[in-house]
């Protein structure tokens, strides 16, 4: 069948099952004609090549167990603001109330009530301007029909980081929820997520950084085996502005992080990281980067890590694209993998397209497997094999995670790496 | 303390025979050297001793204390007491030199079902033993070996020694690429370890840390034999003359 019609088939069948929310309804109702004019992706798209998204797209989702476990959530020594949802439902009484100095919090639901201008306007906006030059038809089916999230304003350097905890509880959860984020300018936020948040969740978050305005976002997707997710963060970022953005995943049959950023003033800096660890050919890990340049002193990087073990496959998409007139642009890239065996799989596509002159662009990808010397010389000062292999995994991952500039969330997320592994023979 | 008896090593990937029994032994306190040409066999060997993979041992045995380490993992013998300190020590990237040692120490003690030692406590003694090697505080937070020059690593290697404390100490040219400073510093690091409990053997190509570090005995190894052997003037001889007379007239 051409593919065009089987896009559409798939397309129709999906959104059969699904009714627009309430509110915000001029942003939703263009997202539907995006979704429809472009089909939800298939793996004969040229951007879903390594990633067969069917399983991201197909009316109903397939369950995914409920992880249990003992452990302390992640973050729990940090203080901060707390919203909790569960299977994408907001859960009041394991959330904080939603106040804290130099930020405005609300719920998604409630933007067209509580008449916050500045989220209608910015909904759904950064996702639309994303759409070029490729298709990202699965956030506009967000923007869509997202049933919740929330909506974030600094206005000062917010007092405490903002930690959306995602909880999933229900074999056959199918969320969708969406944040937008306003830093004013020389504002200052901090935003946590962590969990799984439902059998196969579809998020994104939108970001719009002012004028000296910093953004950090530190992630963790949790440890659920067989959760399914596709996350999308649209950022544009204007002069002088910071974003630094960094991923930890842990297990997962399916994810696909796809990352758009713009440059948009002078002076901007960009960092977008992950580190993902990986067990078993049900394992599909996807980084999908692209950051565009237009402004003058740009500098973006992007630093992605992987370890792979018994068939897990990780891919990673990253383009750099500087246009004209972005001069003296520093976009870095890198993107590793370390294979703990002949079994896995990594699948790199690094892209630069430059149309200024005066540019610093480099990329580099790189496969291997553990360093026998380094081991061998470890074992000879008496540090066991799996203690030295474990160490030098997590050695491999720390450039990722030197991207967080809080050391107590590095700290836990190293931790929870750490645990990871020993978990493992 | 070490008994090398009809060593015969070959490559496991090739057909290619690089010991052909080689027979040494090491008392307990004593040093002995190993000079030889280059390619005669002098890191193979203390590669097998401390149980680096792609070698076959096809015949003879190898016992420290009596107990056969052939058998043994790598980190086995080092809990044992083998200590080698490498001819090239391995760059480590993203693991610190601090973390890495305490980590080796630490495994070490715990293999030997001994309590581990205190941050505080190591803290204080790796402090106390990388300042006689004029090892300064960066140098042990930089990833192992990372960016050191050659004298660095050396006296890397030495700290780690002095570290863990092993009974048997093998350092393969551990001379080389060090200024006459340098050397002293190692030379003084190893003899701060003599002991009578602790021995050495030292593969060497120069006389010139013999000066430093006395010998009890030296041997010449060639072709993946130990040729001739002898006391200290064994190597001024090698010093003088060369490999050539030697290896001549035990042909
Ligand atoms: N892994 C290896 N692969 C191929 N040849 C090797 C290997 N290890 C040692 N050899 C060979 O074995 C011989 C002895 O080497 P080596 O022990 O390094 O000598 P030395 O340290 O005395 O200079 C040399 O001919 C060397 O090329
Ligand atoms: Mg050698």
């Amino acid at each position: 069948m051409a593919l065009a019609k089987l896009k559409s088939d798939a397309t129709q069948a999906r959104l059969a099952g699904l009714t627009l929310p309430e509110g915000l309804d001029v942003a939703r109702k263009d997202a539907l004609s995006r979704v429809s004019a472009m089909g939800l992706p298939h793996k004969r798209d040229e951007y879903w090549k390594y990633t067969d998204p069917i399983s991201l797209t197909q009316a109903d989702p397939i369950a995914a167990a409920v992880f249990h476990s003992d452990d302390s959530p992640l973050f729990a020594g940090v203080d901060s603001v707390k919203i909790v949802f569960v299977d994408g439902v907001f859960d009041a009484d394991a959330s904080d109330d939603l106040s804290c100095a130099g930020v405005e919090i609300d719920r998604l639901v409630d933007v067209a009530a509580a008449d916050i201008h500045w989220a209608t306007d910015l909904y759904g906006t950064s996702e639309a301007r994303g759409q070029v030059p490729v298709a990202r038809p699965l956030a506009a089916l967000n923007t869509a029909f997202a049933t919740d999230g929330v909506v974030i304003r600094a206005t000062g350097k917010a007092a405490k980081p903002i930690s959306l905890v995602y909880l999933h509880a229900d074999e056959a959860s199918d969320v969708m929820l969406h944040c937008v984020v306003r830093v004013e300018a020389g504002a200052e936020v901090t935003l946590l997520e962590t969990g799984p948040a439902a059998a196969r969740f579809n998020s994104v978050l939108e970001v719009d950084v002012a004028e000296g305005g910093a953004f950090h976002h530190v992630r963790a997707q949790g440890r659920d085996h067989e959760r399914r997710a596709v996350t999308h963060c649209f950022a544009r970022i204007a002069s002088n502005g910071l974003f630094k953005s960094f991923t930890l995943t842990a297990n997962g049959t399916m994810t696909r992080n796809e990352c758009i950023l713009e440059l948009l003033g002078d002076d901007v800096v960009a960092h977008v990281a992950g580190a993902c660890v990986g067990d078993g050919d049900d394992f599909h890990h996807d980084d999908t980067i692209f950051i565009t340049h237009d402004g003058l002193r740009g500098e973006s990087r992007q630093v992605f890590k992987k370890v792979l073990r018994n068939g897990a496959v990780g891919v990673f998409q990253g383009k750099i694209l500087v246009k004209a007139g972005a001069q003296k642009t520093d976009g870095y890239q890198i993107s590793q993998s370390l294979l703990l065996d002949g079994d896995s799989q990594f699948l790199a596509k690094p892209e630069l397209e430059i149309y200024a002159d005066d540019v610093i662009c480099s990329h580099g990808s790189t496969s291997g497997a553990i360093d026998e010397d380094a081991l061998f010389y470890m074992q000879s000062r008496g540090v066991g094999r799996k203690a030295a292999t474990d160490l030098l995994t997590l050695a491999f991952l720390a450039e990722a995670l030197e991207e967080i500039d809080n050391p107590a969330l590095a700290d836990d997320l190293r931790d929870r790496l750490d645990s990871w592994l020993a978990r493992r023979s | 303390m070490l008994e090398i008896k009809g060593l015969e090593v070959k490559l496991q990937e090739e057909d290619k025979q690089i010991l052909k029994g080689v027979n040494l032994s090491i008392g307990a306190g004593e040093v002995h050297a190993i000079m030889g040409p280059n390619g005669s066999g002098k890191s193979t060997t203390s590669y097998v001793l401390s149980g680096k993979d792609g070698y076959e041992v096809t015949a003879g045995s190898v016992t420290l204390d009596g107990v056969d380490v052939l058998e043994m993992e790598p980190e086995e013998r080092a809990a044992a007491g083998l200590f080698l300190a490498f001819q090239y020590p391995v760059e480590i990237p993203g693991v610190g030199n601090m973390t890495f040692l305490r980590t080796a120490v630490n495994a070490q003690r715990k293999a030997r079902g001994e309590d581990e030692m205190s941050a505080g406590e190591f803290l204080k003694v790796v402090r106390e033993k990388a300042k006689a090697l004029k090892i300064d505080a960066e140098m042990l937070k930089r990833p192992v070996n990372v960016g050191f020059s050659g004298g660095e690593k050396k006296r890397n290697e030495i700290l780690q020694m002095a570290m863990l404390e092993p009974k048997m100490c093998i350092l393969d040219e551990t001379d080389s690429g060090l200024d006459v400073d340098a050397m002293k510093l190692v030379a003084e690091g190893v003899n701060a370890l003599r002991s009578e409990g602790r021995s050495f053997l030292v593969i060497t190509h120069y006389q010139r840390l013999l000066d430093h570090i006395k010998p009890d005995v030296v041997h010449i190894m060639a072709n993946g034999r130990i040729v001739k052997s002898g006391g200290p003037e064994l190597a001024l001889e090698v010093e003088n003359n060369g490999y050539a007379d030697i290896l001549a007239e035990v042909a």
